[in-house]
């Protein structure tokens, strides 16, 4: 059951000691924007470690699943047309191929047959237009 | 009658089966820091009411040197027994014998026992402590997680099914925790997880311990998985047994009436919400100064904490509050925190609970993680579960209701059978600061001073429109109460709801947005 610890941030004069208490101990408030007001509250750690989001590089082909890189079909230079067989990724006791997003000239291989991957692993780079 | 004889046999088997795993499992689980599975029945159960099931099961498999293998009680102990006078069904997995694999006769002993749970209409509580399937029964083995997951889907919503886990809980074994309404964990003890450590280091090189992938604190604050946490299985079996003192055995049943008390004198509900909506407070505080007694017991205590979900009792009747937590993120409704209630409230709901609501929430969280995530999808279960619900229905505007966020806690709209506010509350489209900018944007982009001309624009929403007389002038809210009257009104809306029936457009079940 939860504590009844003060708040050292009571803002409001006759606030009861009581009611501002937190079991989790008595960590900052900080602020949060919603709606265009700033609220006083607590952060999770959760919140605090959400994924931020990146835009795709369309250039860039990434390990879609974590695993290992059994064979790569093309070399730095090659031009490839969509769909064109780039590599493939063993996982999940699969040979996935990896196919070619685009039609473009492979700028750079990041990886070699035997490596593992994690996913989203830089697999290869198509050179920019 | 029976003979000297073959009444010492049967002591001489008893004995011996009871022995369980052998003293040396036996230390191994005690080096483990936890209880046999037969201390821990008897710490849960009142005092000799146990009354074991099936001790003479043996398994029947004959591959892999299983052949004349004795496992005692195939690595489970069933049975019933009764928990505060009333009769409850359990089983617990035995670690000490074979690990607690669960192999054929070892599932079915589960079965048995959850279909007596059912048929008898009274909670069944599993502890789980199990390495997992026992691979040399191989596929009947994974019949038999099968059968146990059929089963707590039928009984769902039927009987309360508590899932205890004490111990690894491991693969497809999972499932039936999942499956169930409330799954306790302890701190260094309970591991849970699809694929474990070993796996994941060698499919992808990730190192991590056990506890760090699903111990007990991952599944209490992160996955939202289990509902209560402890930190010994003493004070684990103490929750156990509160948890039940708020329930029916079944859904054709209500909760045991508790004894009426007032609410302890230093939860003064005039003085806990600050009228600057901004500012935080525990909505706990809330809860605990209208139930009887101040007590609350809440679930799911650190997962989704913007929201606080639990039992109370009112002149002692079980009640399940939902509350928006401005202390923490705010207060505001995302994916966990969605999730979290509209399960409770489906919970209160197929077990004859009235539901409390107190609101104060500024609306979403914003975020493309949110959106991704899908938070509409589960931002969506909550307008669903509200609106489903049968059971007494009764709102607390305290503060903020915005926008979607003011639908979503079971406003009028979903059929609240009682909305109450009070005179802080501000129920409106949205807050002033983002609603002013937007009706008066030319007149603040065309003003000599635009920052003096958007506070005065903001000022005049607010005065106008952030307060609970423009809702309750259409009976959107019933009532504008004072803080202090709220417990009364409660009450009353509890006394008044007692029968409460509505009819349901007839249907097999509805699609919710699971």
């Amino acid at each position: 059951m939860p504590s009844q610890k003060h708040a050292s941030n009571s803002t409001r004069s006759g606030q009861e000691r009581s009611s501002r208490s937190h079991p989790a101990g008595d960590p900052p408030l900080e602020e949060l924007e919603i709606g265009m007001s700033k609220y006083l509250t607590r952060l999770t750690d959760k919140f605090r470690n959400r994924k931020v989001w990146e835009r795709p590089e369309p250039c860039k082909v990434l390990a879609f699943i974590p695993g290992t890189i059994q064979k790569i079909m093309v070399e730095e230079g090659m031009e490839v047309h969509e769909k064109t067989p780039l590599l493939i990724l063993e996982a999940m006791k699969m040979y996935n191929e990896l196919l070619s997003p685009q039609h473009g000239v492979i700028e750079k291989i990041h990886v070699a047959e035997g490596d593992r991957v994690a996913k989203g692993h830089l697999l290869l780079e198509f050179r920019q237009v | 009658m029976a003979s000297t004889k073959k009444i010492q046999e049967l002591k001489k088997r008893r004995e011996e089966i009871l022995r369980g795993g052998g003293e040396i499992a036996i230390q191994k689980q005690v080096a483990m820091g936890k209880m046999t599975a037969r201390e821990r029945i008897v710490k849960l159960l009142d005092r000799g009411s146990f009354n074991e099931y099936d001790l003479f099961v043996e398994h029947e498999a004959r591959d892999f040197g299983m052949d004349g293998k004795i496992l005692h009680g195939d690595g489970v102990i069933t049975g019933t027994g009764t928990i505060g006078g009333k009769p409850v069904c359990i089983f617990a997995q035995d670690f000490t014998v074979a690990g607690g694999s669960l192999g054929f006769m070892h599932a079915r002993k589960i079965t048995k026992i959850m279909d007596h749970s059912l048929k008898m209409r009274m909670p069944l509580i599993g502890i789980n402590d199990s390495g997992g399937a026992r691979i040399q029964e191989g596929v009947n083995s994974l019949a038999g997680y099968g059968e146990i997951f059929f089963r707590n889907t039928l009984a769902s919503g039927v009987i309360p099914q508590i899932s205890v886990i004490l111990g690894p809980c491991a693969g497809g074994a999972v499932y039936s925790p999942a499956l169930t309404d409330f799954v306790f964990v302890v701190e260094n003890i309970s591991k849970m997880f699809i694929t474990g450590p070993e796996v994941i280091k060698t499919v992808l090189g990730e190192d991590i311990t056990m506890e760090e992938l699903g111990g007990a604190r991952v599944h209490s604050e992160i996955t939202g998985n289990a509902h209560f946490f402890s930190e010994s299985e003493d004070e684990c079996f103490e929750q156990i047994k509160v948890l039940l003192s708020y329930l029916p055995w079944s859904n054709s049943d209500v909760p045991d009436r508790k004894e009426m008390r007032e609410p302890m004198k230093k939860f003064n509900i005039s003085k806990i919400v600050p009228a600057d909506p901004r500012q935080p407070y525990d909505v706990r505080n809330v809860i605990r100064s209208v139930t009887d007694g101040s007590d609350f017991f809440e679930i799911q205590k650190r997962w989704a904490a913007n929201i606080v979900i639990g039992f109370g009792t009112m002149n002692g009747r079980t009640v399940g509050f939902v509350a928006n937590q401005p202390y923490v993120l705010a207060g505001v409704l995302d994916v966990d925190s969605s999730d979290k209630a509209a399960r409770f409230i489906r919970y209160c709901d197929a077990f004859n609970i009235p539901i409390a609501t107190f609101v104060d929430l500024p609306g979403y969280l914003p975020g493309v993680d949110q959106e991704h995530a899908g938070v509409i999808r589960h931002g969506a279960k909550l307008l669903y579960a509200y609106s489903e619900a049968t059971v007494p229905k009764i709102t607390v505007i305290l503060r903020k209701a915005y926008g979607g966020g003011y639908i979503a806690m079971n406003s009028r709209h979903l059929r609240a059978d009682f909305v109450f506010a009070w005179p802080d509350a501000e129920v409106a489209v949205m807050g002033p600061e983002g609603a002013a900018n937007i009706i008066f944007r030319k007149e603040i982009a065309a003003a000599e001073d635009p920052e003096k001309m958007r506070r005065q624009k903001v000022q005049e929403y607010r005065e106008k429109f952030s307060n609970p007389y423009v809702a309750a002038a259409k009976g959107y809210i019933d009532s504008v109460i004072e803080p202090k009257e709220t417990r009364k009104a409660l009450l009353h809306a509890l006394e008044v709801s007692g029968e409460k029936r509505v009819g349901m457009p007839a249907k097999k079940h509805g699609v919710p947005p699971f």
